[in-house]
């Protein structure tokens, strides 16, 4: 039990939280980069709100009653499916969730075929998560109905880097001028190239680290072009990690291997993998973060995942309240 | 449009203290009495009516902030400021007398909303209404315990309520559409 | 006697080096005389007043896909050769990327005869190079010229073995008939979709480097030295590409070659929608999804170089019209290639009025030059010298009109021109004396003039 207010003389707006002037003006979710900051800053307070939601016992609200939430993944996925889905019940939403790696899509049915049944069946928002890049872009140009983008392709995961601007954010208290190393395979990183776009929004320098053949070609040319001079390249992890405020390792697949990008997983393990000496390189009590699953191990050592720097259980958490509020401001928000 | 003053800080600081020594006799004292401010403007009302009940009585009131964004019947329709600030009540509300606190009474269904809310935080013993302002129209059945002011309005009017705490000032006014011809 | 009179256009033929506004009769399918505007005129049964319009000889397209046999579906002779007319070509040359491809007789034969009765324009089929497109075995080359092929490529696919390019040029060399490659170095283009760039990696989608294109047309130039083949590099879409062609035309290797209107006007950043810095909405944009595809400023600026200075010869619209259904999906999965054939001309016409290239040198990449490249065994085509064949194109140069793809007489709507106003349009098109389209406000007069 907290004490009373003990205030008699009524003070100015310092002692409430500030009037957000943001308005929405997205239908759909598909990507950061064209988010303001204002916008990024809203889901973040509002994930505040939904945070408190799931304190309670109950981690209930009505607010989407009546609505119907469909997930529709090309890939497989558990944490970011339970996620979305947990989001939309505890907001009283009527959830479905499609596989369809095992629907009528292995009979040939086109996207937007798909799309258009399901919207007919009256589904108000659509998750989608698909192995093209782009393939939530047509849903979004023919579909009327809502779509968040749950991870398309190699292009943008932009839930999962609002779950990590969300989580920086309450142990940091912002993220203007903090350093921020992402590391791994960033040619095939949706959560790269998401985070480029919202961390530097948020005024972070990130720092892209891993070997040149997992670096997209015309990725210096594309930061020169949307003039992201938060954003640099390195090679060298050493360089790369010193006075870090955040290292978040990537996940790397062994197909990268198998395909001739990498001469060895030993070999990236050697130069890049995240362990305790590394990351001592980094500033002291620097948070380490991951989008999951991890590979302990390869990317990321078996201790650091497991240290006390390590902040991976809380993304998970933080993001049912980031997917509750995407939810919530996308069922909404139409523009004024 | 006119903007016309109705209520000066005087007015509504004699509201106020009213409405607390008001609480105070129909609960009986100031035990068990949870004072929970509606988002935005009452939650300030709120701190002030427990700074009074608590130099009456000497008793502090526990006080909460309640937002009822995640309980409106009228989700498609979200304001230009669709913030979401978090509910915080300090205290466990089970057995307790709630007293929701609000500037402008009108329809009834923020208050309905805010029953909602309030009821999936637990179980409380009563749920009491305070507003600054009732202006009338309602569209539920649902009744203030403790008004400090009745301002009777058209639909086409709207009560402006000013904190100090949110707006620099203490004022309530009335906005009037311009008559028909006017430009 | 059927006597069409074409009279007061300005007639632009550099194949004699014309430019000057006159009147232009045609007999018997043929272009009859020509001279400057005079009052003394021979009777016609027909006349077209040009006044106001340019009249050239019929546009000659290197470089088109016809898809007949095999996929109707997409477009057939008829409705491609249909839009070739109403796009101002008299002359197409088909890829044989069809179904069955065009590796033998019996299916050049067999375009012929369709072309022959349902074709609007003359069709020159060109054969593929290898069995199959397969890239492995020679075609009959020998009698598949004698049937008639104007080129032998198998477009659509390079050929990759480096050996088998040889011996193919090799055995053409006694043909006089040139060899067409797709340029396009497999290892490095590799499921790309799109050019390798600072777009496809803010897309997050698999590039086509430069050089994948710049390497085979090295190695194919290399080979044309070695053998004496005659070699014509389909679409160059790079910088790099026109550098080595320029290199090696300074060095007399008999080495020819095209590029496309989209190639000349639209960027990389087309995928990314019509309007730069748009709503990211219309990022992915199948429209703009083609191979070679589209590159940077500096290539366009590059290519429009190489137009200026006969490194590239001709521009061919490598039309490629698609069903609705294989571009209305995924961006990686959607097919590549613009249904061209209808909007080349008023896209050119967009260079012409912002003083990129001139409208001679237009003329030119579209009759005499590639006319040279296809020889004269077909009539002499690409010229209005009297006695050639009347294939003969008027247009009005400062006309607008706004691309609608509905109207397309293609099967293929599949274009990033959608909506967009041009400048310059085709008012009439006759092959062989007949006139095969024309524009509803340029009037005929029949009976006697």
């Amino acid at each position: 039990m907290r004490p009373a207010e003990q205030t008699i003389q009524p003070k100015t707006s310092d002692t409430l939280p500030p009037l957000s002037t943001a308005l929405w003006r997205h239908h759909h979710v598909l990507d950061l980069d064209d988010f303001s900051r204002e916008e990024i800053e809203l889901v973040l307070d509002i994930a505040d709100a939904m945070a408190e939601v799931l304190q309670r016992e109950v981690k209930r609200v009505p607010t989407l009653r009546g609505r119907t939430v469909v997930t529709m993944f090309y890939e497989p996925s558990t944490r970011t499916r339970a996620s979305f889905e947990l989001a939309a019940k505890n907001l009283s939403a009527d959830t479905v969730n499609l596989d369809a790696t095992r629907s009528s899509v292995t009979k040939g049915e086109s996207l937007l075929d798909t799309l258009r049944t399901i919207q007919a069946l009256g589904a108000d928002i659509i998750i989608m998560r698909h192995h093209h890049s782009g393939a939530p872009y047509i849903a979004a140009r023919y579909i009327n109905a809502s779509i968040i983008n749950a991870g398309d392709g190699w292009h943008a995961h932009p839930s999962q880097a609002l779950l990590d601007i969300y989580t920086i954010h309450k142990h940091l208290g912002g993220l203007t001028d903090r350093k921020i190393v992402i590391i791994g395979d960033i040619t095939h990183s949706r959560v790269a190239r998401s985070n480029i776009w919202g961390m530097s929004t948020m005024g972070a320098k990130v720092v892209l680290c891993g070997p040149p053949t997992l670096l997209p070609p015309g990725l210096k040319e594309f930061i020169v072009h949307c003039r992201l001079s938060q954003v640099s390249v390195e090679t060298e992890i050493e360089a790369a990690i010193k006075d870090a405020d955040v290292v978040m390792p990537l996940r790397l697949q062994v197909e990268r291997q198998q395909s001739g990008l990498l001469p060895s997983l030993r070999e990236y393990v050697q130069l890049y993998q995240i362990n305790g000496p590394r990351l001592s390189l980094a500033r002291p009590g620097a948070l380490v973060m991951h989008p999951g699953p991890m590979n302990e191990g390869i990317e990321i050592s078996p201790e650091v995942a497991r240290s006390t720097q390590s902040v991976i259980e809380e993304q998970v958490t933080n993001g049912v309240a980031v997917r509750m509020a995407l939810l919530y401001l996308v069922a909404g928000g139409k523009s004024s | 449009m006119a903007e016309r003053t109705l209520l000066s800080p005087e007015d509504i600081r004699r509201a106020l203290v009213r409405i607390a020594h008001e609480i105070i006799e129909r609960n009986k004292g100031a035990g068990d009495i949870v004072l929970v401010g509606m988002q935005t403007r009452g939650v300030p009302l709120a701190k002030r009516l427990a700074a009074s009940i608590q130099e009456f009585e000497d008793l502090p009131v526990p006080t909460g902030s309640l937002d009822i964004s995640l309980y409106r019947d009228d989700l498609s329709r979200l304001p230009l400021k669709p913030l979401v600030h978090p509910t915080d009540i300090p205290v466990d509300i089970t057995d307790k007398h709630i007293v929701l606190v609000d500037d402008v009474f009108y329809t009834g269904r923020s208050i309905r909303a805010a029953m909602d809310a309030i009821m999936d935080l637990g179980r409380p013993r009563t749920i009491q209404l305070a507003v600054l302002v009732d202006r009338g129209h309602r569209e539920l059945p649902i009744r203030a315990d403790y008004v400090g002011k009745n301002i009777p309005t058209s639909r086409s009017e709207e009560i402006k309520v000013y904190v100090t705490e949110v707006d620099g000032e203490d004022k309530v006014t009335i906005i009037t559409p311009d008559k028909e011809g006017a430009t | 006697m059927t006597r069409i009179l074409i009279r007061g256009g300005h007639i632009i033929d550099p194949s004699q080096n014309l430019d000057a506004i006159g009147d232009l009769s045609i007999k018997d399918g043929k272009v009859e005389w020509l001279g400057t505007h005079n009052a003394a005129l021979p009777e016609a049964e027909t006349v077209l007043n040009a006044a106001g319009l340019i009249v050239t000889p019929g546009f000659i397209d290197l470089h088109c896909h016809l898809r007949q046999p095999g996929f109707e579906d997409a477009e057939t002779i008829a409705t491609g050769t249909l839009a070739a007319a109403r796009g101002g070509f008299t002359t197409v040359c088909c890829m044989p990327n069809t179904q069955p491809p065009l590796d033998s007789l019996a299916s050049v034969d067999y375009v012929k005869q369709v072309a022959s009765t349902e074709g609007y324009v003359r069709v020159l089929p060109i054969a593929s190079i290898t069995r199959g497109r397969k890239g492995l075995e020679l075609v009959e080359m020998d009698e598949l010229a004698k049937a008639g092929v104007v080129a032998f490529s198998d477009d659509g696919e390079p050929v990759s073995s480096s050996r088998v390019m040889r011996l193919a040029m090799e055995y053409a060399t006694r043909l006089g008939v040139p060899i067409i490659d797709h340029c396009e170095d497999k290892g490095l283009s590799q499921d790309g979709v799109m050019n390798e760039g600072w777009v496809s990696a803010r897309l997050g989608l698999r590039g086509i480097p430069a050089a994948a294109e710049e390497v085979m047309v090295a190695r194919d130039i290399r080979l044309a030295e070695l053998t004496g083949a005659r070699l014509h590099i389909a679409h160059v879409s790079t910088r790099g590409s026109v550098e080595i062609i320029r290199h090696a035309r300074e060095k007399g290797i008999a080495v020819t070659a095209e590029v496309t209107p989209h190639h000349l006007l639209l960027t990389e950043e087309r995928v990314m929608g019509s309007e730069p810095g748009n709503n990211t909405l219309f990022h992915y944009d199948t429209s703009a999804k083609v191979n070679p595809p589209l590159r940077t400023r500096d290539d366009t600026t590059a290519l429009i170089k190489g137009i200026k200075d006969s490194t590239i010869d001709a521009i061919a619209t490598d039309h490629a019209p698609h069903t609705l259904v294989d571009k209305l999906c995924e961006f990686n999965i959607a097919a590549f290639g613009i249904s061209g054939l209808e909007t080349a001309f008023g896209c050119l016409m967009l260079l012409v009025h912002n003083k990129e290239i001139d409208l001679i040198t237009l003329v030119s990449l579209l009759t005499c030059k590639p006319a040279k490249i296809i020889g004269n065994k077909f009539g002499e085509l690409g010229t209005l010298r009297p006695g050639c064949p009347a294939d003969i194109t008027l247009f009005d140069p400062d006309r607008e009109w706004v691309v609608d793809s509905r109207t397309f007489a293609s099967k293929g709507k599949n274009t990033p021109f959608e909506g967009q106003t041009l400048k310059g349009k085709i008012m009439a098109t006759i092959v062989q004396g007949k006139i095969v389209y024309r524009d509803a406000a340029l009037k005929l007069k029949t009976g006697k003039a």
